[in-house]
C-alpha cells in the first residue's frame, strides 16, 4: 500500500511541472507581456508598479532564466503582492480559502447522501416511473445554468418571500448572537449556496451511480448470489452496492475542479468572501498576481484532491494494490 | 448508415423534440433582425423596467430596451459562441488523439501527460486567468472556451484509434501505399468519428452555458451586445424589482441546452452499432 502510495505521488511530479508551465506561459500570453498589459490596463500599475511587476516575473532577464525564477517561486507559493490593495497575494488566498473549502464539503457531503441513493434506486428499478423521472431530474440538472436557478431562488426565497438572507455569510449583527444562533444565522446564510452548488453534482452523480449500479448487476456473481438464494434486500445492498460504490470514489475526486470553479459563480453571486469571489474580481480589475497565485492554488488543490480519491480507491479495492 | 441511424433516432421522442427545437432556435437566430419586434440596443428612456404586456412580451430592461428583442439576438451570439467553441475543441482533440493513438509510445505518453495536466488545472480559473490578460470580448471567450476543452474528444479520439489502427482496413491501405496522414485522415478518422459528434453536440451545450455564465460574470459577451448571460446581469442587478429580466433569457438558456442535451443522448443511443440488433 504505502509503494502504490509513493508510486502515486511520483506520477504528480509531471503534472506540477506541466502546471508550472502552462502558468508561465499564460502570463506571457499578452500582447508585449505582462507588464505592457498592466500599464494599460489598470490605472493601478504606476511607474513604481511597473517597476515592482518586473522584478516579480524577472521579465528584463532571458527565457529561460525568467521560468526558473518562477519554479522557484511556485515552490515557495510566493506570488508578490496585489495590484489592488498591496497585500500578499498568499495571505489575501488563505484568508480565503476556509469558507470556500466549507462551502464545497457541505455541497460534496450533499452530493454523496443524495445522489447515490438516487441513482443506485433507479438502476435498481430499471424503467420504472421513478428511474423515469429521476432521468428527467438529471436532464434538466444537466442544462439548467446555474447562476440563473441562482437568481430565481434568491427571488423566490429572499425578494418574495422573505425567508433567506441573499448575500454575505453572516448578518451585521452577529457579535451579539449567542452560540445557537450564530449557527442558525450561519446556516441561513449558506442554505442556497450550499443547495445550489450541489446542484449540478447531484445531477451528475446520480447518473455515474446509476450506470456504476447497471454494470453491477449483470455480474455473474450477483446471479451466484441470487441462486444461492439470499433476498433481494441482501444481494443489491450487500454484493452490489459496494462493487458499485467503489469507482465512484475516483469521481469524486474528479469533481474537485468543477465545484472550485463553480465558486467563483455563487460566491460573486451571493457575495460571499471567499476564493472564487476573489478570482472574479482579481480579473475584473487585472490583479494579475493574485489571479496567477489562486490559478496555481486550485491546481494544487485539485491535485490533492484527485490524490485523496485515488488513495481511498485502492484502499477499497484490493485489487489496485495488487496489481502495482 | 445514416438511414438507420435516422430510424433509430427517429424513435425516441425526447431527441426528436430536441432536433425540432434546435431548428426552430437557428431559423430564429439566422432572421434575428426580421422576426424581432424592436432593434437590440433601441433605447427608451420613458419606458425602462415594464413588466411584460403586450407590447413587450418579455418586458423592458433598465434602459428600456425590449427583452424579447434581445434574447432573440442574444440566440445569435450563444449558438455562434457554441459552434466555433466546440469547433476549435473537436479539431484539436481528434488531432491530438489521433496522434497519440496511431503512433503511441512515447508520443502518446507525452501528449496523453499533457491532457492529465490540461485536466488538473480547474478550467475556470484557467479560462478567468486567460480572460484577465487578454481583455474580455466575444472572440476571447469562443477561444477560451476552444481551448480548454478539447481533453475528453482527445481521449475519446485516442480509444477509437487504438482498436481502429489494428483492424485489416488499415493494413490493407498501408499495402497499397498509404502514407501515416492518409491514413489517418482519410481511413481511421471517418470511422472514428461517431464519438466525437455524440461529444460535439454534449459539448455545444456546455459551451452555452459556459458563455453565459462569463458573459453573466461580466467576462464574455461585452454590453451593449446582447448575450444571454449578459442580459442576466441586470436581472441580477434588478432582482428586487424586474423578475422578468432574469426569467425569460434563463428560460431560453434552459431550452437551448436542454435540447442539445437531448439531441446528445438520441444520437449516442442511434450511433451506438451493438444496439443496431436485426436492422440492416
Amino acid at each position: 500500500m504505502s509503494l502504490y502510495i509513493l508510486k502515486r505521488l511520483a506520477s504528480m511530479i509531471p503534472l506540477i511541472f506541466g502546471i508550472t508551465l502552462i502558468s508561465f506561459l499564460i502570463i506571457h500570453l499578452a500582447p508585449g507581456g505582462p507588464v505592457e498589459v498592466e500599464a494599460q490596463m489598470s490605472l493601478k500599475a504606476s511607474a513604481q508598479a511597473r517597476e515592482n511587476l518586473k522584478r516579480l516575473y524577472g521579465l528584463d532577464k532571458p527565457l529561460h532564466v525568467q521560468y526558473r525564477e518562477w519554479l522557484k517561486r511556485f515552490v515557495k507559493l510566493d506570488f508578490g503582492t496585489s495590484f489592488v490593495d498591496g497585500k500578499k497575494v498568499t495571505d489575501k488566498i488563505r484568508e480565503r480559502i476556509p469558507v470556500t473549502l466549507k462551502i464545497n464539503i457541505l455541497s460534496l457531503f450533499l452530493i454523496i447522501i443524495i445522489a447515490i441513493p438516487l441513482g443506485v434506486l433507479s438502476a435498481v428499478k430499471q424503467y420504472s416511473l421513478f428511474d423515469k423521472l429521476t432521468t428527467l431530474f438529471v436532464f434538466l440538472g444537466f442544462s439548467t445554468p446555474a447562476f440563473w436557478l441562482a437568481l430565481i431562488m434568491m427571488f423566490l426565497f429572499g425578494v418574495s418571500l422573505g425567508l433567506l438572507p441573499i448575500s454575505g455569510i453572516q448578518s451585521i449583527d452577529v457579535a451579539g448572537m449567542t452560540f445557537f444562533e450564530r449557527v442558525m444565522d450561519q446556516a441561513r446564510h449558506l442554505i442556497l449556496p450550499v443547495l445550489l452548488s450541489a446542484f449540478g453534482g447531484i445531477a451528475g452523480f446520480s447518473r455515474y451511480s446509476r450506470s456504476s449500479m447497471l454494470e453491477v448487476v449483470r455480474q455473474d456473481y450477483i446471479r451466484t448470489a441470487r441462486a444461492k438464494g439470499l433476498k433481494e434486500s441482501e444481494v443489491i445492498i450487500t454484493h452490489a452496492l459496494r462493487n458499485a460504490l467503489m469507482p465512484i470514489v475516483t469521481i469524486l475526486g474528479l469533481a474537485v475542479p468543477g465545484l472550485i470553479g463553480g465558486s467563483v459563480i455563487f460566491e460573486s453571486i451571493f457575495a460571499i468572501p471567499g476564493i472564487g469571489q476573489l478570482g472574479w474580481m482579481s480579473t475584473m480589475s487585472r490583479d494579475y498576481p493574485t489571479i496567477m497565485g489562486i490559478l496555481v492554488i486550485s491546481a494544487i488543490l485539485t491535485l490533492i484532491g484527485n490524490l485523496i480519491a485515488d488513495i481511498s480507491y485502492a484502499f477499497v479495492d484490493p485489487r489496485i494494490r495488487v496489481k502495482e | 448508415m445514416i438511414r438507420i441511424v435516422w430510424r433509430r433516432f427517429r424513435e425516441n421522442p425526447l431527441s426528436v423534440t430536441g432536433l425540432i427545437i434546435i431548428l426552430i432556435l437557428a431559423t430564429v437566430a439566422l432572421f434575428a433582425p426580421l422576426i424581432a419586434p424592436y432593434g437590440p440596443a433601441t433605447i427608451n428612456v420613458y419606458n425602462v423596467l415594464s413588466p411584460p404586456d403586450s407590447a413587450h412580451p418579455f418586458g423592458t430592461d433598465d434602459l428600456g430596451r425590449d427583452v424579447l428583442s434581445r434574447v432573440i439576438w442574444g440566440s445569435r451570439i450563444s449558438l455562434s459562441v457554441g459552434f466555433i467553441a466546440i469547433g476549435i475543441a473537436i479539431t484539436i482533440g481528434t488531432v491530438i488523439g489521433a496522434v497519440a493513438g496511431f503512433y503511441g509510445g512515447i508520443v502518446d505518453a507525452v501528449l496523453m501527460r499533457f491532457v492529465d495536466i490540461m485536466l488538473s488545472i480547474p478550467t475556470f480559473f484557467l479560462m478567468l486567468a486567460a480572460i484577465a490578460v487578454l481583455e474580455p470580448s466575444i472572440n476571447i471567450i469562443m477561444i477560451v472556451i476552444g481551448l480548454t476543452g478539447w481533453m475528453d474528444v482527445a481521449r475519446l479520439v485516442r480509444a477509437e484509434f487504438l482498436t481502429l489502427k489494428e483492424r485489416d482496413f488499415v493494413l490493407a491501405a498501408r499495402a497499397i501505399g498509404a502514407n501515416d496522414s492518409r491514413i489517418i485522415f482519410r481511413h481511421i478518422i471517418p470511422n472514428a468519428l461517431s464519438p466525437v459528434f455524440v461529444a460535439a453536440t454534449f459539448g455545444i451545450a456546455g459551451a452555452i452555458l459556459t458563455e453565459s455564465a462569463f458573459s453573466f460574470l461580466g467576462l464574455g459577451v461585452q454590453p451593449p451586445q446582447a448575450s444571454w448571460g449578459n442580459i442576466l446581469t441586470s436581472g441580477k442587478d434588478y432582482i428586487t424589482v424586474a423578475w422578468w429580466l432574469s426569467l425569460f433569457p434563463g428560460f431560453a438558456i434552459l431550452i437551448t441546452v436542454l435540447s442539445y442535451n437531448l439531441v446528445g443522448e438520441g444520437l449516442r443511443d442511434s450511433l451506438d452499432p451493438r444496439l443496431w440488433q436485426n436492422e440492416k
